[in-house]
């Protein structure tokens, strides 16, 4: 096969935002945004072990922002559109790629999370439209009132109810897989690789990951163990 | 040794492929893959059966013709080797092999374990040239490259083109095999004046041809012929963002994919 076929007909290349390279790239660069905002939160939420008075404040302290909050808010909305974006154009693309499938297939060199991204990422988004609903705005609060400005009530209230908690665990689990392969994965995306850093920025993904996802898990855990009433 | 080969038979791309079962009785040990199929075919030869077409030239690892699926694995269970180069030994007397061609879009259907692997041909040529002076041979030390360089540069030319790297990706994605040859010219001083061009070219060639995207998961190296890095892929991502922003202005075109078979005509 060592004759190229070139075709009469040219057509016109997909530029930045129609290239599967540059549409990764908008990933990398959203969802180390992402990132930066779910390190931000974690740091924020334990706050919830210091007392009731110490997280109402920071939560009348956010929202006292006022413009800023907004700010902050209009960037991570744009990060989620974009990341959701690319996430379903690369999607339907890689779907089109194999119109027939293998018979029998094995993964020799990929771990469980580096093949579920496309997983763990729209349960993710499920989960944080949920969490919004419950926590933000208050919509869903099963089996207790949700007191605006009351963190503190609210936090533990919700998480009082099992499935509430366990759904939250299971979800931050995800998130973990997800930051596990994505936070080394996005240097790679941006063309950031070494062949000796790299395999350091590896093993720090997955501690960082571990790391995230205990900490999150810490406060429905305390929850049901009666540490924070 | 005795082994039973499941292996994928389709006539031409119109018609309807199966799985067809052969049983083998006497399979030397010391044989590779593709003398397993030789002795294969000539007893279907000689029952008047139509033999398996399978790709092959130089049997010895290089020129990169070999390659199917072997149980779910590109190029067999052994790394850093080809069909050709797999010698059946490896494999335990009674096992069960399933053999399919290469999957994927961009690769179109030609027979039993052979399909149409000119995209990267087409890849290659949207590279373009790289300026070099003609007349005579230049003098080997003329432009000096660090051994780090020559050495990094080399890994990436070691790729064969196979195909495997396509074949085993779950997103079909040809990353590895564009990045190696993105990487080698674009490491080296002799490829620098076209590096941002080439990068480019190259990536929206890749693109036309349907292949998928890199989600960096590593199977392609995992079972690469040629052990070509993963870092490759992060050159061509990297040669190709600064590539694109410079070349902004370049209005950029690419060869249509048209593979004959495609269009039904010979
Ligand atoms: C807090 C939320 C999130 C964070 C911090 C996050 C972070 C990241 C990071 C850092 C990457 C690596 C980018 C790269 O490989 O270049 C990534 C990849 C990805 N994200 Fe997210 N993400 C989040 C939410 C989501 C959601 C809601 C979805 C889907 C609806 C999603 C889908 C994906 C997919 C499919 C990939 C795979 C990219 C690939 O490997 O090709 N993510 N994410
Ligand atoms: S990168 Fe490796 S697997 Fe892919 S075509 Fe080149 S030699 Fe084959
Ligand atoms: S026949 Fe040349 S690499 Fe296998």
């Amino acid at each position: 096969m060592s004759t190229a076929v070139a075709s009469p007909r040219e057509n016109r290349a997909p530029g930045f935002w129609g290239s599967t390279n540059g549409r990764k790239a908008v990933m990398a660069v959203t969802g180390f945004i992402l990132f930066l905002f779910v390190i931000g939160h974690l740091l924020g939420n334990l706050q919830v072990f210091d007392g009731p008075v110490r997280l109402n404040a920071y939560g009348r302290f956010l929202h006292n922002l006022g413009e800023l909050l907004w700010i902050v808010r209009g960037i991570l909305i744009l990060c989620v559109v974009l990341h959701i974006w690319a996430t379903f154009v690369l999607w339907r693309r890689n779907r089109d790629a194999r119109p027939i499938g293998y018979q029998v297939k094995k993964s020799v060199a990929s771990s469980y999370a580096d093949r579920t991204m496309y997983w763990s990422g729209p349960i993710v988004l499920a989960f944080v439209i949920f969490h919004l609903l419950e926590f933000t705005s208050g919509t869903i609060h099963p089996e207790s009132r949700f007191i605006p400005g009351d963190v503190y009530h609210n936090v533990v209230a919700g998480f009082s109810v099992w499935w509430v908690s366990a759904w939250y665990i299971f979800a931050l689990i995800l998130l973990g897989m997800h930051l596990r392969h994505g936070l080394w994965s996005m240097f790679q995306s941006l063309g950031l690789n070494h062949p000796r850093h790299t395999p350091v920025l590896k093993q720090a993904a997955l501690w960082i990951a571990i790391l995230i996802t205990a900490g999150y898990i810490s406060i429905p855990v305390s929850v049901l163990a009666g540490w924070v009433r | 040794m005795k082994l039973t080969l499941t292996i994928w038979r389709q006539k031409d791309p119109g018609a309807k492929g199966k799985f067809v079962r052969y049983p083998m009785d006497n399979v030397n040990p010391e044989m590779s893959m593709l003398e397993c199929l030789d002795v294969l075919n000539e007893s279907l030869a000689e029952r008047g059966e139509e033999p398996v077409a399978f790709e092959h030239d130089c049997r010895e690892g290089i020129c990169g013709s070999c390659g199917f699926m072997i149980s779910g694995v590109a190029h067999g269970p052994l790394p850093a080797t080809t069909v050709c180069q797999l010698t059946m030994r490896h494999f335990k007397d009674g096992e069960e092999l399933v053999l399919e061609p290469w999957r994927s879009r961009s690769f179109p259907f030609v027979k039993d374990l052979v399909v149409d692997r000119r995209a990267f041909d087409r890849i290659i040529q949207a590279g373009g040239y790289v300026s070099v002076s003609t007349g005579n041979a230049p003098d080997g030390n003329a432009i000096p490259v660090g051994k780090e360089e020559a050495d990094r540069a080399m890994d990436a030319a070691a790729c064969i083109g196979c195909g495997a790297c396509v074949a085993a990706c779950p997103n079909g994605s040809a990353a590895l095999f564009t990045g190696a040859k993105i990487a080698h010219l674009g490491i080296l001083p002799q490829g620098q004046p076209e590096r941002d061009r080439r990068a480019v070219r190259m990536v929206a060639q890749m693109h036309a041809e349907g292949f998928g995207s890199c989600t960096n998961i590593g199977e392609c190296t995992g079972v690469c012929p040629k052990e070509i890095p993963l870092e490759v892929i992060a050159r061509m991502n990297h040669d190709y963002l600064y590539g694109a922003w410079r070349e902004r202005r370049q209005v950029v075109t690419t060869i249509a994919p048209a593979t004959d078979w495609e269009f039904g005509k010979k």
